[in-house]
């Protein structure tokens, strides 16, 4: 199980949380003006990292608030959360352990 | 017993002798005893019977790596453990064990002719065989085959023990007491770190209990490990853990640890679990598991009396046990001769050291030990065959010659074979943890390699061997691991070590055999499976190179052991035929658990009652006293229908929705998902959300409500009343209200932050009475106050606040079931009163409480869509025929645009229609496909098909939704449901078949 950094609350067991998808996918503004391509786009394609991934989490067993991670695919570990809203920090390159 | 109970020794209590019995036989042992260990001083060697060939077998090993001595342990009919291991079962006074996979016995067994079968069973033997017909499989190859070749009998009777879990944290986790774990605990521990050390076996020591001659500062082994244990046992950052596998290595330092509390007592008592899970989080973790003896791989090598060099060593030294009077000793690595050494100087005879290390070996200490002793010793020898049918009763050597060539040798007469292919350090948990692995060539076996978590490897476990080296090495990680969790310690002075170190050193693959077209039979690669040499070469030769390939083809590696003894020697094997290097040839990926664990562990208390959490609404003790019969919906307990004397499901449907429909009927719609939105932009944010318009709707009114995904796919519905200006009363399906819920707050905290507006979950605070049917609000006038029922004061869709009963209630005027409605909302602990008191005011007009079935009915009757039943995920609002909600001047709402795309407007799509059989009294089966013309055969074009489906009280015959392509288009057309008995035709109608001008609602 792994432990998730709550911004609001600090680390917590996964059990806690609900994953989210990929961070940082911006619903259009006025998605009447968006042409079917970029619809399809910001609806379905998504990417498959492999290493350095910014992903949503809930809060869903604790405070509720989703927030962003940058979490290295190929080891699991957490370089950083971070609020929703906010970029992405910049982060050294994944070390080998956490 | 037998005289091969030593007169003195080892570490059990020979003033404390255990009755048990093995296969019906009564047995005696001593407190300390293993069953293998018992079973071995009486020169019980036969324990049991193998997996696919069923051969004689017997016990290999001293511990958890065992692969044949799997048998049953049964206290009682439900408490039978099959598949454990004889090596780890400790005795205490009256066991029962049995062996397995055997019938009628353990000498004769009727199986065995799979033997003499054999080479009809190659690799591949089930893929190739049983692949058709398809049928088959499941009637009769997989039965017969599970029969003929499982393991073991599962107990008939539901596991009455308890099983406790909990969690743990801790500084440093030392997995391992062995040398390597203690020194690492000892300073860890000093150094202030909290620590937890577990090791799998009875009592702490591991390799040291095996030990006999060795000094450690000064002390015997023995009193130097009491000493350390007790030295741990009083300091009160430690807690030590016996009995307990560290089985999972788990993400983030996450790992589980299987106690067995109660398994080695005669009488547990009931307070006490059974086992206990630990999920422990370490900031630091030692490995210290140690290394697992090889096995050599020649023809033979599975008979009963072949075993473990070490293994032999542990039985002599902890146990007090000779495993045998007269001994060959195949030797593939150094330590093998210090075993020799050790039984010949408890009496066994050795009858010759066959030298089978690997040509170049250099001299090791052990073996200059047994020149020394005068022990018979030949040089280059190969293992050509082991004889003897249910105990091993002589040996064939062979002479390796300077060019690879065999020639034959002489036969030795024995009752034990004791081999070495020396030692694989127990990487498992190291690998769990996604640590790589190094092929260390001078070790010939992989080491741990870069960590991927927060953990360590020592002694054995990384090859650093010989006593005081793992001791040193031990010290060190358990001063590296306190350091890297905060605590700075030193480490002492070094141990000072008097000790034998045979090395780990040895061999992998098969010894050499003569040249041959085949590899010779019988050379088991894997015991457990039942794998040999020539199964693997039939692979290659069938063209598979890679080891997972290999390893599934053959499934060696693949049994309950997990190629603990196994899996180096079927890389060697492969290695040595494809002329690679064994990193070359790839390595198989470790999984939990290291040894198997109960299912019991991982459920805990979570079983029965406890399973999973129940709901229940307030009216669910009053239902429950009149009979209802329940359904679970999500973790709802939901009244499905109320019996009266004497009826079934359907009578009493019949009944309740004709009473809805004519006088009056209540039901706990209390499961509904209820979500209070609030703040200034409530009504802009469901505007952004649902296809709704909100902005024109009034204050006390409400509006069925639709949801879609942005995928433009309908993905909730219910009715959404405005209380104020700036608050809405959400509700949402009853499987819904969560997700729903999620998606709110997705909106709200990702994508529209420029509004004011927070939404609460009021689903369980509110208990909801609906009251339906043309007499509705006669029954809730005797009871309301403060509310004006008049049509004109409180028509269809309006909601008002007042009283019922006294206590404060929102009252909404909706129907789910066509008629003249109310829905009753109090506070949930007034539920249960309401309830009654609506059921009782209810009388005189003869109110009827109905169950989901009716309402499901009533609902069907008038054409009311069910989220998730008449729909998918792929229908969109016109496919559901509710596109009428969609306001449609608004500029935008989650799914707009996706219900521009040319796809979601295409011709053809299912659309939802009313379905009548042309026979009224068929009713048809829900989830039936729907085609176009009859008489079709399979494969048919499947045009649409049924989601609800009925009988109808009301109106005398049966009546279904469904949908079919292009529907709205098909009003009149007869289609057809085929079914096994033929096919069924269907008028396509609309999907209201009841009160189709709705008057009923305004009554
Ligand atoms: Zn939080």
């Amino acid at each position: 199980m792994l432990i998730i950094d709550c911004p609001y609350c600090g680390p917590r067991p996964e059990l806690e949380f609900a994953h989210g998808g990929q961070a940082h996918v911006v619903r259009p503004a006025d998605p009447s003006k968006s042409s079917d391509d970029e619809w399809t786009e910001y609806l379905y394609l998504r990417l498959n990292t492999r290493g350095v991934y910014a992903e949503r989490w809930r809060h869903a067993r604790g405070c509720g608030r989703f927030f962003n991670a940058l979490r290295d695919t190929t080891t699991d570990h957490f370089l950083a959360t971070y609020r929703a809203g906010e970029r992405p920090p910049t982060v050294a390159a994944p070390r080998s352990a956490p | 017993m037998s005289g091969l109970r030593t007169p003195a020794g080892g570490r059990v209590d020979r003033g404390r002798p255990l009755r048990f019995t093995f296969d019906g036989r009564a047995y005696t042992g001593f407190a300390g005893d293993t069953l293998a260990s018992a079973l071995l001083a009486h020169g019980v060697h036969l324990v049991g019977r193998s997996f696919k060939y069923h051969r004689p077998r017997g016990i290999v090993a001293a511990g958890s790596e065992e692969p044949n001595a799997l048998v049953t342990v049964a206290r009682d009919a439900a408490r039978r453990t099959p598949n454990v291991r004889a090596t780890q079962v400790e005795l205490y006074d009256g066991l029962v064990a049995e062996s397995q996979n055997r019938w009628p016995n353990l000498s004769f067994d009727v199986g065995a002719i799979n033997n003499l079968l054999s080479p009809l069973i190659p690799a591949g033997f089930y893929n190739k065989t049983f692949m058709w017909p398809r049928k088959a499989w499941f009637a009769l190859y997989e039965p017969q085959i599970r029969a003929a070749a499982g393991f073991g009998v599962a107990p008939a009777h539901a596991d009455p023990d308890r099983y406790a879990q909990r969690f743990a944290h801790c500084d440093v986790l030392v997995v391992g007491a062995g040398p390597a774990g203690l020194a690492a605990a000892l300073t860890a521990a000093a150094a202030g770190a909290r620590v937890l050390l577990c090791d799998e076996q009875a009592e702490f020591g591991g390799a040291l209990l095996d030990e006999h001659d060795a000094v450690i500062d000064g002390a015997p082994v023995a009193a130097w490990l009491a000493a350390t244990v007790a030295t741990l046992r009083t300091n009160p950052r430690v807690t030590l853990l016996p009995r307990t596998t560290a089985f999972g290595y788990f993400p983030h330092n996450n790992i589980g640890l299987a106690e067995r509390v109660t398994d080695h007592l005669a009488d547990p008592t009931p307070t006490q679990p059974r086992e206990r899970l630990w999920q422990v989080r370490a900031r630091e973790v030692v490995l210290a598991a140690g290394a697992i003896e090889r096995p050599l791989v020649f023809p033979g090598n599975d008979r009963p009396g072949v075993m473990l060099a070490s293994a032999a060593r542990s039985y002599l030294h902890r146990y007090g046990v000779k495993v045998g009077t007269r001994a060959v000793v195949a030797a593939g690595c150094d330590a093998a001769f210090q075993a020799a050494v050790e039984l010949a100087a408890a009496g066994v005879t050795i009858a010759v050291i066959a030298d089978v290390r690997a040509p170049g070996s250099p001299p090791g200490p052990a073996e200059a030990a047994a020149r020394a002793a005068g022990l018979a010793i030949e040089a280059s020898a190969t293992v050509l065959g082991a004889s003897g049918r249910l105990r091993v009763a002589g040996v064939t050597l062979g002479r390796v010659g300077t060019d690879g060539s065999v020639t034959p040798g002489a036969r030795h007469a024995c009752d034990v074979l004791l081999m070495s292919g020396g030692y694989t350090p127990s990487v498992h948990l190291h690998s769990q943890s996604r640590g790589k692995l190094a092929f260390d060539e001078t070790l010939g076996a992989f080491v741990p390699g870069a960590a991927a978590e927060r953990t360590r490897s020592a002694g054995l476990a990384r090859g650093a061997h010989g006593l005081a080296t793992a001791l040193d090495d031990g010290a060190a990680a358990g001063l590296a691991a306190a350091a890297a969790s905060g605590h700075r310690g030193d480490s002492g002075p070094r141990h000072a070590v008097r000790a034998l170190d045979g090395g780990v050193a040895g061999r992998a693959g098969a010894l050499p055999q003569p040249a041959g077209p085949l590899p010779p039979a019988k050379a088991f690669v894997d015991f457990q499976h039942d794998v040999t040499t020539r199964d693997l070469a039939l692979a290659r030769r069938e063209g598979f190179e890679a080891i997972e390939h290999i390893k599934r083809y053959t499934t060696t590696g693949m049994a309950t052991d997990q190629g603990k003894t196994s899996g180096l020697n079927a890389l060697g094997y492969v290695a040595d035929e494809s002329a690679r290097a064994i990193p070359d040839v790839g390595l198989t990926t470790f999984r939990m658990p290291y040894t198997p664990v109960t299912f019991g562990l991982f459920a805990g208390v979570a079983r029965g009652d406890l399973f999973d959490p129940v709901r229940r609404t307030p009216s669910h003790d009053w239902a429950s006293a009149r009979g209802a019969v329940f359904e679970d919906v999500g973790m709802w307990k939901r009244a499905r229908f109320f019996p009266a004397t004497g009826e079934d499901l359907h009578a009493a449907v019949d009944r309740e929705c004709l009473a809805v429909r004519h006088r009056v009927g209540m039901f706990d719609a209390s499961t509904l998902g209820k979500i209070e939105v609030v703040g200034k932009d409530a009504a802009t944010f469901l505007n952004r959300l649902y296809v709704n318009n909100w902005a024109n709707l009034g204050i006390n009114r409400s509006r069925y409500g639709i949801l879609l995904r942005d995928d433009g796919f309908v993905y909730d519905d219910g009715v959404i009343a405005r209380l104020a200006d700036d608050r809405f009363h959400v509700t949402t399906t009853t499987g819904g209200a969560a997700r729903v819920f999620a998606m709110m707050e997705d909106y709200i905290q990702t994508e529209w932050t420029d509004l004011s507006v927070w939404i609460t979950s009021t689903t369980e605070q509110w208990a909801v009475v609906a009251v339906q049917g043309p007499r509705a609000r006669d029954v809730l006038a005797k009871l309301v106050t403060d509310v004006d029922l008049a049509p004109a004061a409180l028509p269809h869709m309006a909601v008002a606040r007042g009283r019922i009963c006294g206590v404060p209630m929102l009252l909404f005027r909706v129907s789910f079931s066509g008629e003249l409605g109310f829905e009753v909302n109090v506070a949930a602990d007034y539920g249960a009163e309401v309830w009654a008191a609506i059921h009782a005011a209810g009388q005189e007009h003869g109110i009827t409480p109905y169950g989901t079935e009716a309402m499901h009915v009533l609902r069907a009757e008038k054409g009311y869509i069910i989220v998730g039943q008449d729909t998918d995920g792929t229908m969109t609002p016109d496919d559901a025929a509710v596109a009428w909600a969609i306001g449609k001047t608004k500029p935008d709402f989650v799914g707009k645009r996706s219900l521009e795309r040319a796809t979601m407007k295409a011709a053809g799509r299912k659309q939802l229609v009313g379905l009548e059989t042309v026979d009224p009294g068929i009713v048809l089966e829900e989830g039936a496909q729907v085609v176009a013309a009859p008489g079709q055969t399979p494969p048919m074009k499947m045009i649409g098909h049924v989601t609800s489906s009925y009988h109808s009280a009301s109106l005398g015959r049966s009546i279904a939704l469904g949908v079919v392509a292009g529907g709205r288009a098909r009003l009149g057309e007869t289609l057809y449901v085929p079914m096994p008995a033929g096919d069924i035709a269907v008028k396509v109608v609309g999907p209201v078949f009841y009160d189709r001008e709705g008057a009923r609602l305004n009554g």
